[in-house]
């Protein structure tokens, strides 16, 4: 076998070819396969809005669910509500230093670096028409990745409904466990601020019972991820706080019955 | 020649065991077997990837210089588990997901590797693609049994279906948190190593150093 294969000539014609048959096979896989993974992200994330709003059931018609949410948008520095078109990405506008405001490490407590000028809000309404989620996407770094999700708000505005993350590298098993259903339901209920109406909802270590001061600001940390759960501490703090979404929640405080 | 076949798709179940025998691939075992509905993906996927790249090395194993070979190997590896991930991601979304990088982390799993370099260099396209399944099913039988195990007896549950009603829920049964934490498949894959090797004893090594008996018996008391 040696010899023939082994001259300069030979090793660079073979690392060659099997690159490029190597590249043409992955690139073919990731462009056909697009459509159908973008589709899957977009379900994704109707899903999870509606779960972090407990309005899903397993089965059920998502787009048609989908319909009775209001997409919103608000300027986060005053909190008013601002026209955008439909195709306004966040995420995008985050990264883009015209449209958004660089942190300090002081400010920076999810791990976020830069915060759009301009988020998204999802308003679910009862039957009547009567606001009873607002939903707010959230994101935070834990320790590997950053979190993608929604956290629902009963209509008060302090009151956590639900919170959910649709995108996340944390390991499996362990801050993986952000997904767990039992988990999540911990949140519920839980109280975002404390009588003086300061920021007090935090994730503690060990568990939480009635017996716990402020038992209604504190939520269980996950078993082994001691870094996830300050991070998903951090990150609900950091979003409904003065450089998140404070201003927007306390206007709608403030009105009665929380309508805009 | 059918002898042989079935040597190669059987044998590395249980005789030539990938983690058991030749403990390869011991990261990935105890990385996704926390429940089984990963666990399956995952045995699938590397089964196919074995399988694949083992095909592949060797059809093309007359041609590769031995200086590069090993590069050229990771990139037919790399780029199968690359088509991997992307299927997964277009058809078992949240699976996907739940496996997060463990699904590109095949690229690294040394039962991809070590199969390629042993085997597939040296023979036929047809029997490497062989020994890439029986190698696949090999640690398809590990992890299964791990899965059972850890989500049986972690979670109570199988295929998330609840099995045993958890304290938490109501039920009587205490779930047991260590066998979701990485480290207990250890344990497991140590009785699984002693289950096979007290069945078949010639897997056995034998020891690196020979004990001299006493030479003195007496005068001990």
């Amino acid at each position: 076998m040696a010899g023939k294969n082994e001259s300069v000539g030979k090793t660079l014609l073979v690392a060659f070819l099997v690159c490029l048959v190597c590249a043409v096979v992955v690139s073919t896989a990731a462009v056909s396969l697009r459509p159908v993974q973008q589709k899957n992200q977009t379900l994704d994330r109707r899903v999870n809005i509606l779960q972090a709003a407990d309005l899903y059931q397993p089965g059920m018609d998502v787009e048609k669910a989908f319909n009775t949410i209001e997409r919103k948008f608000i300027d986060l520095e005053t909190g008013e509500y601002v026209e955008k078109p439909d195709s306004y990405d966040q995420l995008k506008a985050a990264k883009d230093p015209e449209r958004s405001e660089r942190l300090s490490g002081e400010e920076d407590i999810a791990g976020i670096k830069s915060q759009a000028d301009v988020a998204e809000v999802f308003l679910a309404r009862k039957d009547n028409g009567e606001l009873s989620r607002i939903i707010l996407p959230v994101r935070g770094y834990g320790l590997w990745s950053t979190l993608y999700g929604f956290m629902a708000l009963e209509a008060d505005g302090k009151t956590i409904a639900g919170l959910g993350f649709y995108q996340h590298g944390e390991t499996p098993g362990l801050g993986g466990e952000v997904d767990n259903p039992k988990w999540k339901a911990l949140w519920e209920g839980k109280k975002l601020y404390d009588e003086d109406g300061d920021i007090a909802i935090e994730v503690v270590k060990g568990s939480v019972d009635s017996g716990t001061p402020n038992a209604e600001n504190k939520v269980d940390g996950l078993a082994g991820a001691t870094l996830t759960s300050k991070g998903v501490s951090n990150l609900v703090r950091f979003w409904v706080g003065e450089k998140g979404f404070g201003p927007y929640l306390e206007r709608m405080r403030n009105q009665s019955g929380g309508e805009a | 020649m059918a002898e042989k076949t079935k040597d190669l798709l059987f044998g590395p179940i249980f005789d030539n065991n990938p983690i058991a025998l030749q403990i390869l691939g011991i990261c990935s075992a105890l990385a996704v077997t926390s429940n089984l509905s990963t666990t399956v993906t995952m045995c699938i996927a590397l089964t196919l990837v074995v399988a694949f790249s083992n095909f592949f090395v060797s059809t093309i194993r007359n041609s590769i210089p031995s200086s590069i070979r090993i590069i050229v190997q990771m990139t037919i590896i790399a780029s199968l588990v690359i088509v991997v991930d992307q299927f997964l991601k277009a058809y078992a979304y949240s699976i996907s997901k739940q496996l997060s990088v463990f699904v590109g982390l095949i690229i690294t799993n040394c039962i991809v590797m070590g199969r390629a370099e042993a085997f597939a260099m040296q023979n036929k396209p047809l029997p490497s693609f062989m020994d890439g399944i029986g190698n696949g099913l090999g640690y398809s039988v590990l992890l299964l049994v791990l899965g059972f195990i850890r989500e049986l007896f972690g979670a109570g549950s199988l295929f998330g279906v609840q099995v045993l009603p958890s304290v938490a829920d109501g039920g009587w049964y205490q779930t047991n948190g260590l066998l979701l934490l990485p480290p207990s498949a250890f344990f497991l894959i140590g009785f699984f190593i002693w289950a096979v090797r007290a069945w078949k004893p010639e897997q056995v090594e034998e020891d690196d150093f020979k004990m001299k008996p006493h030479t003195r018996v007496s005068d001990a008391f």
